[in-house]
């Protein structure tokens, strides 16, 4: 039983990655690093841990999601559109005049997405925001965010985090996507946000240190994060850059660029 | 001599006059009891939220809660409401156009002593040039607690720009405020003052000193400086000829901005506007404050005597 959900899982991301490169290759922009590095996790939660129907995507119980790294919202798309919220023949619109797919995540526009994100440091706050209202509303529903390692940059991140602690948002479950990149460098030359998992423990939070792509990993932390009361969690989650692709991976170039016809075709390759 | 009242606590008593309903969630930023905020705490314990010194976050915190059908007061001095989160406000409230009502106390150099760190002389501008972003002013009391009371079924973000200091209050409980329509407060056919927030009491105190004069202006109260009432000031503008603008903020990208825009493209017009030249202000006392930076009832009229004799060049 559980070997088939692994491998089920292991499809979907397969699946999720191939429609990452060509959107990305289509819309000759985006960021495919990112994305990649994002895709076990958000496949895990949409396609088993998150309680949603996509059909009635304004359900008022459903767990939400918020991207705020928005650029990796082509994993989103993927795995929206695949799970009914939208045709899947909309993907190629991404980032076109008119499309719905806009660059970065809108709300307004896109079936699904729960908040409209792409400056970074913003989305715990929303998360906190619609964490409050599900304990005022007595909705027993979570609310997942996933920060990215960068992102952590921001000093809003830290407000929120203390927000969450201080209001024992224990129905907030955050997820940081660690690939250790941004677009200037490493995170560690940058500016180094390390020690980061005990910084999570240090602003009172639940942390868990995984490998963001090992799926019983990451079912298990989030399966963890579910016990813990009065707390909110903070999943840190070690993952590469460009994952799955041999040439993407750990390459900060990859952060915002599209690849080429013949470098998609190499890609899709590998994901065979 | 008439109540006087600050419109902040206009704000609080409207607060908790909505508070009624379920959907009205408040946050703060530490100044709870400044912005009156806590009028609404006392009262709805459950559904007040400190967000302590973390403005930003605040607003985020208010986006999540309004995308979960609340509407959400979140309040601080205007300074910080609009500045420290321009980003957070543009980029989690306004581009989804989220039911949040951003309450900016302490505003313009009406705050006195504290300094320009604290005077808040661009909100209007920045909240202006949002898309979705409704601004207003109110000129009392009475009209604060009504502009919070039309909030409740209001449908996108809005700027409450508040302050601090008493003011006489002019308006009584039957006073008529509809978001979006300026109010001719006293009617003439020489000149047309459009004034907002404190100024407008300037502005009447002018009215007095030029009707001894044989001078009639129409002073009107532009409470909402977005959408702002076009059709009134293109009326008046052709009416009389002469428009003075006057508002406690930056003369860059107000009230007087925005009459200027509506001037230019449909009844081009002379017009002279009252507010601060461009300048950070300085600790004081209000009064004298208004009195050094030309917010007074003496620069009104002077600006009126301009505009009517330009009128007749």
């Amino acid at each position: 039983m559980e070997m088939t959900l692994i491998t089920s899982l292991n499809q979907k991301a397969k699946q999720t990655r191939k429609d990452i490169l060509e959107m990305i290759a289509a819309a000759a922009s985006g960021h495919p690093g990112g994305s990649l590095s994002a895709t076990d996790i958000i496949v895990t939660l949409y396609y088993h841990k998150m309680n949603h129907n996509p059909k009635n995507p304004k359900w008022p119980d459903r767990d939400r999601f918020v991207l705020s790294k928005g650029h990796c919202c082509p994993a989103l798309y993927s795995v929206l559109a695949r799970s009914g919220y939208f045709p899947v023949s909309k993907l190629n619109g991404l980032r076109k005049i008119g499309s719905m797919l806009q660059g970065h995540p809108n709300m307004k526009s896109t079936p699904g997405i729960e908040m409209s994100t792409g400056s970074l440091g913003q989305g715990l706050s929303v998360a906190n925001g619609i964490a409050l209202a599900g304990k005022l509303d007595k909705k027993s529903y979570n609310v997942y965010c996933m920060v990215g390692c960068g992102e952590s940059q921001e000093g809003q991140i830290w407000e929120a985090a203390m927000t969450a602690a201080h209001y024992k948002l224990d129905n907030i479950i955050g997820i940081q996507d660690n690939n250790r990149l941004q677009i200037d460098g490493f995170t560690d030359c940058v500016k180094c946000i390390d020690p980061i998992t005990e910084k999570w423990r240090a602003f009172g939070w639940h942390a868990i240190e995984i490998n963001g792509h090992d799926f019983n990993e990451i079912i298990a932390a989030l399966d963890e994060a579910d016990k813990i009361k009065n707390k909110p969690t903070m999943i840190v989650a070690n993952t590469i850059k460009g994952k799955g692709i041999s040439f993407m991976e750990d390459k900060v170039g990859w952060h915002g660029k599209a690849p080429s016809k013949e470098q998609l075709k190499e890609a899709l390759e590998e994901l065979r | 001599m008439s109540d006087q009242k600050a419109t902040r606590d206009g704000y609080g008593k409207g607060l908790v006059e909505i508070g009624k309903d379920k959907k009205v969630v408040a946050l703060d930023a530490d100044l709870s009891e400044s912005t009156r905020s806590a009028w609404f705490k006392e009262k709805y314990p459950d559904r007040f939220f400190d967000i302590g010194i973390a403005e930003a976050d605040m607003i985020g915190t208010a986006a999540g809660l309004a995308a979960c059908g609340k509407i959400v007061f979140a309040s601080t001095f205007a300074v910080f409401a609009t500045g420290r989160t321009y980003d957070q406000i543009r980029a989690s409230v306004a581009y989804n156009k989220l039911n949040v009502r951003i309450i900016g106390s302490h505003a313009g150099l009406l705050t006195g002593e504290d300094g320009a760190s604290h005077q808040s002389l661009e909100d209007i501008s920045l909240m202006r040039s949002l898309p979705n972003m409704t601004v207003i002013q109110p000129a009392d009391f009475i009209e604060a607690k009504k502009a919070v009371l039309a909030s409740l079924t209001y449908k996108g973000p809005i700027y409450l720009r508040t302050g601090r200091t008493k003011l006489p209050v002019i308006f009584n409980e039957d006073h008529k405020f509809r978001i979006g329509l300026g109010i001719v407060l006293k009617k003439g056919t020489d000149a047309t003052i459009f004034a907002t927030g404190t100024l407008v009491h300037e502005a009447l105190k002018a009215h007095e000193a030029l009707k001894e004069q044989k001078i009639n202006v129409n002073i009107v109260n532009i409470h909402t400086i977005k959408p702002i009432d076009k059709e009134l000031i293109i009326k008046l503008a052709k009416e009389t000829k002469a428009i003075v603008t006057a508002e406690d903020h930056n003369i860059i990208g107000g009230l007087g901005s925005a009459v200027a825009e509506v001037l230019s493209e449909n009844m081009p017009c002379i017009i002279e506007r009252i507010g601060v030249k461009d300048k950070f202000g300085e600790s004081g006392k209000s009064e004298e404050l208004y009195e050094k930076y030309g917010l007074t009832a003496e620069s009104i009229i002077k600006a009126v005597k301009k505009v009517m004799k330009k009128k007749v060049e």
